[in-house]
């Protein structure tokens, strides 16, 4: 189970970095999101994925789910949520106020 | 007692709080932002006191025994830094009305500003690694804000670079910490120190080690994970570009100097002699990127690099010397960038341009204005008795101890060149005959001068005053160099 959810973090990761390096704005934001959705899937791999057993409520319990890992994922969710709305008020107005989304032109040598 | 590790994080959050409540009359948020951010001074001055004379304060937050809680360690060295990043934000505070527009204003400048110092102290004080994370996104979310305060066309271009390349470090942050729990097991960072301690750092760890270097590196600006920060630095106000200088890349400094002080310090051979490479470059390619422009912003913002090229080579010779060297330089060069992007701002709002090309006697003008550019160039070089100067001495004495001949001379040569990229500014902007035309009629710049003159003076005193300040660092930097301190000092054994 561990294994298959690494190869699949791993598919995210690729597809993710192939899209950042896209010309087109939004295919950028697209990468980000699938790179963050990689990390977390690997995060909660880290703290071995167990089925059916209980989180940690009451003394003597031998076998539990991990839950740090969960709370970690959590927080890291809500951040990169946070942070691709953000990503995509910025993307829209900067394709806006440059009338481009190529990235290409927008690189900006004119003030060296 | 213990709650004193809070306050550094909690003060400036509430009053970002309170200065939204008051967002559209800006006369309160002024007043209360200049009050509320010398409180927060007041109140960190007597933490630091604290730490200084009663040893480190450590907080485990809701009660949690330290490895299952959030801890909270004021340290000296974080201590220290809070204090010094309270000060530069004291001085932009009043710095801040001259230089804002109203709109600017209006539009939650003086909130985020406080978000960011929260931020920014927390990553100081955290005494874990993925909280460190979190306040990381807590200062890089101000700085989105502050980065795009005004909208226009280039500042839009440049901060979507800037969100894009910390948005990638920080999904890199994160695996890193997965990396590190499915290694040891843990995310509190004196407990990470002391199991890496036992396992004796086997090539995973160093693996991982790098990789946190990587992270930590491209929000520190190092060679070759710069390019993103000097283009993005000079697009916002030049007072966010002032509080972007001082802190955000010393905070990423700062994680390399926390972590490989104190948790990967087993295969120093590899990770440590990486370092020294790393800041010979970064020395050199800064210095080329600050000769190349006559962007007045770009020649402070380039030389922000170099910088950081003599932290991290005090970190990789990892002695004493070299230690203190680096501390001494951390803090100097906090209140120094701050300085000396403040100035720049004031001479390209006087010169109407920041192209060297179009300007030039500008000394008939504004005479203080140019005298204060002269000292705060001779105090970054480094000629002494500027704090400059006693920071790189440190280094170099450690460096030397070492026999890391080659990088002692990079060193030399680079802080010459970084002596020449700011005279350059002096010289072509400064000298010349008198402009009669009336292109530079007199602006009124009073308001600028006070918060410059103030910060300057206190770096000047970490020169003169190295006296008095020394023994501190020293001790800081012997206290660094025991990772086994700050273990029992969190998981008191």
């Amino acid at each position: 189970m561990e294994i298959l959810i690494a190869i699949l973090a791993g598919v995210l990761m690729t597809t993710g970095v192939y899209n950042l390096l896209q010309k087109q704005i939004l295919r950028i934001v697209i990468g980000t999101v699938l790179l963050s959705h990689g990390a977390h899937l690997f995060i909660l791999t880290m703290g071995k994925l167990k089925r059916g057993q209980p989180p940690i409520l009451m003394d003597g319990i031998e076998n539990y789910a991990d839950p740090l890992p969960q709370a970690l994922i959590l927080t890291s969710i809500v951040i990169s949520f946070g942070i691709t709305s953000l990503l995509l008020v910025l993307a829209y107005r900067t394709a806006r106020e440059n009338n481009t989304d190529n990235m290409e032109k927008l690189r900006g040598t004119e003030n060296e | 007692m213990s709650n004193l590790a809070v306050l550094p994080i909690i003060i400036p959050l509430i009053a970002g709080i309170i200065v939204a409540l008051f967002n559209s009359r800006v006369t309160i948020t002024r007043t209360l932002t200049k009050l509320l951010s010398i409180v927060s001074l007041g109140v960190v001055s007597y933490v630091t006191l604290v730490v200084f004379t009663k040893g480190s304060i450590v907080l485990e937050t809701g009660g949690w025994v330290a490895p299952y809680g959030i801890a909270l360690v004021a340290d000296p060295l974080a201590a220290i830094l809070v204090l010094t990043t309270n000060i530069v934000a004291v001085a932009c505070a009043f710095y801040a009305p001259y230089s804002l527009s109203l709109r600017q204003e209006q539009h939650y400048f003086y909130a985020f500003y406080f978000f960011l110092i929260s931020g920014v102290s927390g990553a100081f004080l955290t005494g874990d690694l993925f909280n460190l994370f979190v306040f990381f996104e807590v200062l890089l979310m101000a700085s989105y804000a502050l980065i795009v305060l005004g909208g226009e066309k280039i500042q839009l271009r440049e901060s979507i670079k800037y969100v894009l390349i910390n948005l990638f470090s920080s999904i890199l942050f994160v695996t890193a910490v997965a990396f590190i729990y499915g290694a040891v097991g843990t995310v509190n960072m004196a407990q990470i120190a002391e199991r890496v301690q036992d396992v004796e750092q086997g090539g995973i760890l160093t693996t991982v080690a790098i990789l946190l270097f990587f992270v930590f590196a491209t929000k520190a600006a190092l060679f070759p994970l710069y390019y993103w920060m000097p283009n993005s630095y000079i697009v916002p106000n030049p007072v966010v570009s002032a509080l972007f200088a001082a802190l955000l890349t010393k905070v990423g400094i700062y994680s390399i100097l926390r972590v490989f002080s104190l948790i990967f310090i087993h295969d120093t051979n590899l990770t440590h002699q990486f370092f020294i490479w790393v800041a010979g470059l970064s020395m050199i390619f800064g210095v080329i990127g600050a000769l190349s422009t006559n962007n007045i912003k770009l020649i402070i913002a380039y030389n922000i690099i170099p910088a950081i090229g003599f932290i991290i080579m005090g970190i990789g010779v990892f002695n004493q010397d070299a230690l203190s060297g680096s501390i001494y330089y951390l803090i100097h060069d906090m209140i120094i960038k701050t300085v000396l992007f403040l100035i720049v701002s004031v001479i390209a709002y006087v010169a109407g341009t920041s192209d060297l090309r179009k300007m030039g006697g500008l000394i008939h003008y504004y005479p203080l204005l140019g005298w204060l550019l002269f000292i705060s160039a001779f105090v970054l070089a480094g000629i002494p008795p500027f704090s400059g100067f006693i920071g790189k001495f440190l280094l170099l004495k450690g460096a030397l101890t070492n026999s890391e001949v080659a990088i002692v001379i990079i060193t030399l040569l680079s802080s010459l060149l970084i002596l020449y990229s700011v005279m350059k500014i002096f010289i072509r902007g400064f000298w010349g005959e008198k402009d009669e035309s009336g292109k530079y009629e007199k602006k009124s710049i009073k308001g600028f001068i006070g918060p410059i003159v103030l910060l300057l003076a206190f770096s000047v005193f970490l020169g003169v005053g190295a006296e008095f300040i020394y023994p501190s660092i020293e001790s800081i930097s012997a206290y660094l160099l025991d990772p086994q301190l700050y273990i029992d000092s969190v998981l008191k054994e």
